[in-house]
């Protein structure tokens, strides 16, 4: 039996069917059906809002995008997690940011630091402590700098983090800096990667003005985690065409870069999401130009390498970043076309993120396969429907308590020739400060879904069978036992590197093995009772 | 190249303030633990959304199962004006989406510092007509900056005890079980032993069938396992109760005696020879039964494995750490092996661990409230043949090169801890098996070529 998917607004229907009125009434705003207009114009999304409480979601919290994602790929900062040990113990290690520190190199990733507060500091404070352990860090690892972590009970007890990390760092000699990033901050991770944002700008880019290694083609990449080796895979293309990185944040990450980062000439925004606040502010501050960019996906790496290549108006270097990106998609194209042929026609959904969700949309079209349905998890709308909507986005309460900084042109550090380039090359149609946003590049009556909940998870399953299913850990074995392979895009299910050319292939690799395993066919023995599949009729991808 | 490059070996300072590497995490994921092994219960995190993230998190990659749970999704507003409303929304939401037979209410740091009233609030649920016919709200308070996840667990079992367990003046012939924190297959192990040995009983919590679900091609949102809350309302009229592993079951113990009036011992949990004894004592003490002659067998087989392989135990060093209710079972059966306990970290904080261990094993260096850096200190300092706890002791490994037991919680690298159990004298045996192998390929691994044995 072939049965026609129900399209996006039926689903849609069927996915809030379940709830009370006035909570389906706000998941219908979070719910679109994709309609492209012209110039690009999308349907508004409700988007970094409150998850209803009881709602079982895929989202964390302020402490969780502050401590995990921005700072925890960086591996000479000793962070000390100030708060019972829980935070500290869950952010220890789980996040697969993997780093190259060398044979002797500081690393402290592979530890876990906490001021485990106990009944009494909750009582009495907790300031005392955390000087104590921020001291005790220092005696035992002497390292260049310390942050300090706020978790929930903090900021109502009233500890004053910023203090105690101002005392120690005239104390100590050394950077001490606090971020206030209580978990109960904002609706979702996001709220954690401004504040994270904001404090490393504050106190450690523009440390250190000393330019290094080379003088020309100086970049730096934003919003690059290092999961599964990403970086590693995006440093040895930059150093094959010729650019000098002088900063990611944070894959792979030092504090010196982030300290020097303000030498480079361009930025390059691949998390728009949890990164962009950074280059905005060095825009502002050092007329430093910023472009968006995407490793993931074999054409979106050859694309952003050539923009970068474009921005340095050099012929040599644009000629060597076009004939590596020719040589390479060659290779690649042989890997496809194989995997391709297996995965062909197939469909898939993408609920996780910030920016995961869009970026990862290509590599499954390079796999010929349909993406029926996406959406992130703590994005806001500019991630959906481009950056274009900014001034029609209404700050709530929830954003107003997140600190935007003030910042204003340094005038000694300042470059008029970065803006003045940036201003000539808009002028012949290079875009700057832009990014487009998931929903212009998805199909028309695709369903878009912001902070998926666990019940319409199920459900979209259910009504839409996809092949593949990405997602995150707590999802995935939901999904699995529902006969679909879960995908993983935070840690990669234990796999990747997934950027860049090679990368792309290895993910081509694992969605075919993933999605024509024999062992989805395992499920039932000959003698239970219906195998799932013949009970359930075979689908045709409802979009066109 | 080593990985916790920055640990020092030779003179230790004594810290205060600062926790590296933690030997333990916090309350509510030990809560969550429990509630799951309520048959229809939907654990419900009272704070903020990351901590309802982090344990479901946690507990998903140690099981590779689904763990479904709720949380009260705290915003600025909510920690400031506390968070009635928004548990009273989830309770709503929770019903009218999820419906389970109970909600398993747990709070966490930033509740508690608010001091939310779970209490009132359920109170106000009722009134507010917010929970359908049938339905039950139970809640454990867990506040993180107390105790461990070890205490959390044992608040949400007393939690359970004091919220679904019935008064009975009349009592039965059945025992109430209360398994201390172990792996679904455990308390499927502690239930086949009753079974075997002919002892009535209602066991909760109790995770068989939650974490170590079948593949059906469904998922099922409440699992087959799971303590029935109608088989735990029966605890009040059982004839006695048996908790094993004192830090997570004593509370449930004294709620069950002092409201209910069912008494009983509490045991270690059965890890090894000496402490399954006991709980079998403790069972023909309270039933007077004759000990089934298949179990006088398993017992006799590891007995047998113990005398055969003796010669590669004797004498080698461990180094151990994890939660108190398995140290100390744990230490004592690798005593009885003949092994030679060297260092032993908990991160859970009680003078009655400290004690118990120090009868078992005078002479280790002994850290209770302690964590994983000072024992890597320790093994460098002095180093051992195994070293044995959750999988975050896999870098000391590496670094020391010691083979590696991993046991206990969380095991994020390695599956099989659902399923084959450690408890009891099969889970003895299992454990005995795992040493010799790892200590036995390190032998074959490193003997000179021309002493190379066949048979060992």
């Amino acid at each position: 039996m072939i049965e026609q998917r129900p399209d996006a607004a039926t689903a849609k229907q069927e996915l809030v069917g379940k709830y009370p009125s006035k909570l389906a009434k706000k998941r219908g705003q979070q719910m679109v059906a994709n309609k492209i207009e012209d110039g690009g114009v999308v349907p508004e999304v409700l988007a970094n809002s409150r998850t209803a409480p009881g709602i079982i979601t895929q989202r964390g919290c302020t402490y969780a995008g502050c401590k995990g994602v921005i700072l925890g790929p960086t591996r000479d900062i000793v962070n000390i997690t100030h708060g019972p040990i829980g935070c500290g113990f869950y952010s220890w290690l789980t996040r697969r940011n993997m780093t190259d520190p060398g044979p002797d190199g500081e690393n402290y990733m592979l530890y876990s630091f906490s001021s485990d507060l106990h009944e009494n500091e909750i009582v009495f404070g907790g300031e005392k402590k955390l000087e104590a352990a921020v001291r005790e860090a220092y005696e035992l690892f002497h390292p260049k700098a310390i942050s300090v972590f706020s978790t929930c009970p903090v900021g109502l007890i009233g500890d004053d983090v910023h203090a105690v990390a101002r005392k120690m760092k005239e104390e100590l000699g050394i950077n001490v800096f606090g971020f206030s990033c209580e978990g109960y901050k904002g609706v979702s991770q996001s709220a954690g990667h401004h504040i994270a944002n904001n404090q490393v700008f504050k106190h450690i880019v523009g440390l250190d003005d000393q330019v290094r290694g080379q003088k020309k083609f100086r970049v730096n990449l934003l919003g690059e985690y290092n999961i599964g080796g990403d970086a590693f895979e995006i440093e040895e293309l930059f150093k094959r065409c010729g650019f000098e990185l002088v900063a990611t944040f944070s894959g792979n990450s030092t504090y010196g870069q982030f300290a020097n980062a303000q030498t480079a000439d361009l930025n390059m925004v691949m998390c728009h999401r949890s990164i962009n606040y950074v280059a905005e502010m060095m825009e502002k501050k050092y007329g430093i130009p910023w472009i968006k960019v995407n490793f993931v996906s074999a054409n979106a790496t050859a694309k952003s390498l050539i923009k970068m290549a474009e921005y340095f108006e050099d012929a040599e270097l644009l000629a060597r970043t076009k004939a590596i990106c020719e040589e390479e998609l060659a290779k690649v194209e042989v890997m496809r076309k194989k995997y391709a042929a297996r995965t062909h026609g197939k469909s898939v959904v993408l609920f996780v993120g910030g920016s995961r969700a869009h970026h990862y949309q290509e590599l499954f079209k390079e796999l010929e396969m349909k993406v029926l349905a996406a959406g992130y998890e703590f994005a806001h709308r500019d991630d959906y429907e481009g950056r274009k909507v900014l001034p029609t986005i209404k700050v709530d309460a929830d954003s107003r308590n997140i600190e935007e900084l003030h910042v204003e042109k340094d005038e000694a550090l300042y470059r008029a020739y970065l803006s003045e380039r940036k201003e000539r090359l808009e002028s012949e149609g290079y875009t700057f400060s832009d990014y487009a946003g998931m929903m212009p590049e998805m199909d028309t009556d695709s369903l878009v879904i912001d902070d998926i909940s666990s019940y319409e998870t199920e459900k979209l399953i259910e009504l839409w069978k996809p092949d593949v299913f990405c997602a995150g850990i707590k999802e995935k074995y939901v999904i699995q036992k529902m006969g679909i392979p879960c995908k993983q895009l935070h840690n990669y299910d234990v796999g990747g590197p997934y950027n860049a050319f090679r990368g792309a292939v290895n993910f081509y690799r694992d969605i075919d093995r993933m999605a024509n395993s024999p062992v989805w066919k395992l499920t039932l023995a000959s003698w239970q009772e219906e195998s799932v599949e013949s009970a359930s009729p075979v689908l045709e991808p409802a979009l066109a | 190249m080593t990985l916790l490059r920055h640990t020092p070996a030779g003179e230790i300072k004594e810290r205060e303030a600062l926790v590296i590497n933690p030997a333990k995490t916090c309350q509510p994921i030990g809560a969550m633990y429990a509630s799951l092994g309520i048959h229809g219960a939907l654990p419900h995190s009272h704070g903020s959304q990351g901590c309802c993230s982090y344990h479901r998190s946690t507990l998903t990659r140690h099981y590779k199962d689904p763990v479904m749970a709720s949380t009260s999704s705290f915003t600025e507003g909510s920690a400031v004006f506390g968070g009635q409303a928004n548990l009273l929304t989830a309770i709503q939401t929770i019903f009218s989406v999820y419906d389970p037979k109970v909600i398993a209410i747990h709070t966490t740091c930033l509740s508690e510092t608010i001091g939310d009233d779970m209490v009132q609030i359920r109170k106000k649920a009722f009134d507010d007509g917010k929970v359908p016919d049938g339905k039950l709200i139970i809640y454990g308070n867990t506040p993180s900056y107390v105790g461990t996840h070890v205490t959390g667990y044992a608040n949400m079992v007393k939690g359970i005890v004091r919220d679904l367990v019935k008064a009975s003046e009349t009592k039965g012939e059945h025992l109430a079980v209360i398994p201390g924190w172990v792996e679904p297959c455990d308390m499927r192990e502690i239930k086949r032993y009753l079974n075997v040995l002919g002892v009535p009983f209602v066991m909760f919590p109790d995770t068989d069938g939650v974490f170590d679900a079948p593949m059906t091609g469904k998922h099922v949102f409440y699992p087959k396992g799971g303590a029935k809350v109608e088989d735990i309302a029966t605890a009040g009229a059982a004839k006695a109760s048996l908790c094993l592993g004192r830090v997570a079951t004593a509370l449930g113990s004294e709620e069950l005696s002092k409201t209910f009036g069912v008494e009983g011992d509490v045991v270690d949990l059965p890890i090894g020879l000496a402490a399954t004894d006991r709980m079998i004592e403790s069972l023909i003490k309270t039933y007077g039964l004759t000990v089934a002659e298949s179990i006088n067998d398993e017992r006799g087989k590891l007995v047998d494995l113990l005398s055969d392989m003796e010669q590669y135990l004797w004498g080698k060093k461990v180094a151990i750490f994890g939660d108190p209710d398995q140290l100390i079972p744990l230490t004592e059966f690798l005593k009885t092996m003949g092994m030679d306990v060297r260092h032993i970290v908990t991160g859970t904080e009680g003078n009655y661990i400290r004690d118990r261990l120090t009868e078992i094993n005078p002479t280790a260096n002994l850290k209770i409230g302690g964590d994983m850096f000072l024992l890597h200190q320790w093994m460098k300092n002095e180093p051992v043949d195994l070293l044995i706890g959750n999988t975050y002791g896999k870098y000391m490994a590496r670094d020391e090169d010691v083979p590696f037991l991993r046991f206990g919680f969380p095991i994020l690298d390695r599956q099989g801890h659902q399923h084959f159990p450690t408890v009891g004298y099969m889970g003895g045996i299992r454990l005995v098996e795992q040493i010799l192998n790892l200590l036995m390929d390190r032998i074959d691994r490193d003997v000179e070529e021309h002493k190379m044995e066949l048979q060992m």
